[in-house]
């Protein structure tokens, strides 16, 4: 008996006991297989629902459930982390035809992961701006810290985390947005991205100055609202102008 | 001979399986709960609360490093960068105790989260007994190998698994890990004697104990099948057995584990307290 | 609007961001930032819960298996193109045909029975 046998039969309820397992007295595994079975499956899935809790709002939790089984037979983790598992999601959603209709859950699941990212990202100090003169943070050349994601997304994606995550909170309009990832302290939060912001975040590599990501926002959105942009990333730690990790 | 019990920092009283929902009464009021044992692979991250708070506890409680994801019992290569990484963390970390499972979880690069027994055979030993010590010789220090808790037998086996682990820490240098309620657990569903387990496990290798609770089940026969969930109190046969444990091998740091359903802080506290009242008995 | 009132704009919304940052910096990590919440699942070495059924139910891609409907918050959510993120139940009123529209016509129940694995869910 291989692990490979093992293996195959753990993800796949259709395949029999691997041979040469068996109970005490000698008869074939059977149930006792099946609590190992039932170990790599539950565990998984209980990962999955940890991970991915709108998700799991969108569809309810039975459908849910079934996702996650096919998701976890035909994607075991790659990583030994758990805090990890689920990137393959996103793909997984957009080619799984029982859900088509519903087109934005992979975007949501790419927003869940990408919470779970800022959540375990290396810590960094945010750019401190207050006492600066607008000249002088125009000058400056940040990056986004480790912890900032940047999402854009063709659904109302911020509007659906935020109808599932918040109590009160309203439907979301049938819109495209953006969304922004940022992490003061230790608690990732989801922010709308106003137009343009997007196109600002992507700029700031640490060698651009905030000048030239504001041109950079204003080509790709002739109209949008620098101030709010500006209040965004100066205001939600999102920027750092340190280059390495702090440990 | 290498004394995994003295050579450990862990005190020999309780300690419980760190839970980040309990961070703010350990801090504040640990009670009996003298250290702490984390799981490796929640705190690979590059940041963030995790380490945070681990840094915090640090400061505070022995910490016991324990991996759940190395595959020691896999049939293919160990993992270089899962190493890698828990070499990272037990070099910033420097913990009192490092310690890994009699088992395997991933094939090719899929990992199965879950401790999947393996046959007890010579060709077993010696791939195990290699992938020991290229742990112990790439994160430069020695660990614990932990009994498991298993459901199935394997006909190909041919010792038992105390004589594997024995001889395991023998070629290896390697300490052991004695959870007691995985030998109730095992004995019980293997119909092994787990008096005689305890008697013959060679308790100068032991380095630390574990008890936890476990769900009790049965097979398609109805023989018990008991299942290692640690999702509830530790039952008084496990107790039982545990008092034999350390009127036989001595006082060991002794760890409560509870991993699913986790409950109250208080009611870790008062399982530690169980576990003290053994470890130090009253002078009369 | 010439160069420099734009910019002389600019430099008003860099003001008026400033001005909202000055008063609610970031603040230093503190101890009590490590007291909360964790994100996403964790590592153990117990059993997972339950105890011998999840690992051993088969998913039954026949019948109304086909189509998963879910029953959560999805049907509250209208998406950009003026459709509703509905179940596909109640697209097929209009005519949508779910995932049979992308069988070839002709297929019995029989030979649709045989496709069971997931690859038959999966686009390309």
């Amino acid at each position: 008996m291989s692990q490979t046998d093992f293996t195959a039969a753990i993800l796949n309820p259709d395949l029999p006991t691997p041979a040469g397992l068996k109970d005490p007295q000698g008869r074939p595994a059977g149930k006792r297989f099946d609590v190992y079975r039932n170990n790599v499956t539950s565990s998984l899935i209980a990962a999955l629902e940890t991970g991915f809790p709108v998700l799991q709002k969108l569809l309810g939790q039975d459908s849910f459930k079934t996702l996650a089984t096919l998701f976890l037979r035909a994607n075991p983790p790659t990583s030994r982390a758990l805090s990890q598992y689920g990137d393959a999601m996103p793909g997984f959603l957009e080619g799984f035809k029982p859900l088509k209709s519903l087109p934005y859950l992979a975007d949501v699941a790419r927003l869940e992961l990408a919470i779970r990212a800022s959540y375990h990202a290396a810590d960094s100090a945010p750019l401190d701006a207050a006492g600066l003169d607008p000249e002088a943070l125009m000058a400056l050349t940040p990056r986004l810290a480790p912890a900032t994601q940047v999402l854009t997304s063709r659904f109302p994606i911020f509007g659906i985390w935020q109808m599932n995550m918040q109590p009160d909170a309203p439907k979301p309009w049938p819109v495209a947005e953006d969304v922004l990832v940022t992490r003061v302290n230790f608690d990732p939060v989801p922010h709308l991205l106003p137009t343009g912001g997007a196109a600002f975040a992507q700029a700031l590599d640490g060698e651009t100055p905030i000048a030239g990501a504001i041109e950079a926002c204003m080509a790709a959105a002739p109209r949008a609202d620098i101030a709010a942009i500006l209040t965004l990333f100066l205001g939600s730690a999102a920027l750092t102008l340190s280059s390495g990790k702090v440990q | 001979m290498y004394d995994f019990v003295s050579s450990s920092g862990l005190p020999k009283t309780a300690g419980i399986g760190y839970k980040p929902q309990h961070f703010a009464e350990l801090r504040t009021e640990p009670g009996p709960v003298n250290w702490l044992e984390i799981h490796a692979e929640n705190y690979m991250g590059d940041g963030g609360r995790p380490l945070a708070q681990l840094r915090a506890l640090a400061e505070q409680f022995p910490i016991s490093v324990h991996g759940v994801g190395l595959s020691i019992g896999g049939e293919g290569p160990l993992d270089k960068d899962h190493i890698a990484r828990l070499k990272h963390l037990c070099d910033w970390l420097n913990p009192a105790s490092f310690s890994e499972h009699l088992a395997w979880s991933t094939h090719d690069a899929h990992f199965l989260n879950d401790l999947l027994p393996l046959p007890y055979t010579e060709a077993a030993l010696a791939r195990v007994a290699d992938h020991i010590d290229e742990v112990q010789n790439a994160v430069g220090r020695p660990m614990l190998l932990e009994n498991p808790s298993t459901y199935l037998a394997f006909e190909e086996s041919t010792m038992d698994e105390v004589t594997f682990l024995t001889e395991i820490a023998k070629r290896t240098g390697c300490g052991l890990l004695l959870d007691v309620n995985n030998v109730f657990v095992s004995c019980t569903n293997q119909i092994w004697d787990p008096i005689d387990y305890i008697n013959k496990f060679p308790h100068h290798l032991v380095g630390e104990i574990h008890l936890g609770g476990h769900d009790e089940d049965e097979d398609e026969h109805g023989a018990p099948l008991l299942i290692d969930s640690h999702g509830r109190e530790v039952i008084d046969p496990v107790w039982v057995l545990y008092a034999h444990t350390i009127r036989t091998g001595g006082q060991k740091p002794t760890l409560i584990e509870w991993d699913n359903d986790v409950p109250e802080f208080p009611v870790l506290r008062e399982e530690a307290a169980r576990a003290d009242a053994i470890l130090t008995p009253v002078e009369a | 609007m010439s160069t420099q009132m734009k910019s002389l704009a600019l430099m008003g919304a860099v003001a008026a961001a400033l001005g909202a940052v000055s008063t609610t910096s970031v603040s230093a990590q503190e101890m009590e930032k490590c007291y909360g919440v964790s994100l996403a699942g964790e590592n153990g070495c117990a059993a997972g819960p339950g105890t011998t059924c999840a690992g051993t139910s088969t998913i039954d891609y026949q019948g109304n298996a086909w189509t998963l409907v879910p029953a959560g918050t999805c049907a509250d959510i209208e998406l950009p193109d003026g459709r509703h993120g509905e179940a596909e139940a109640s697209l097929e009123a209009d005519g949508y045909n779910g995932l049979n529209r992308d069988l070839p016509e002709g297929l019995s129940d029989d030979v649709l029975a045989g496709y069971r694995d997931l690859d038959m869910m999966m686009d390309g």
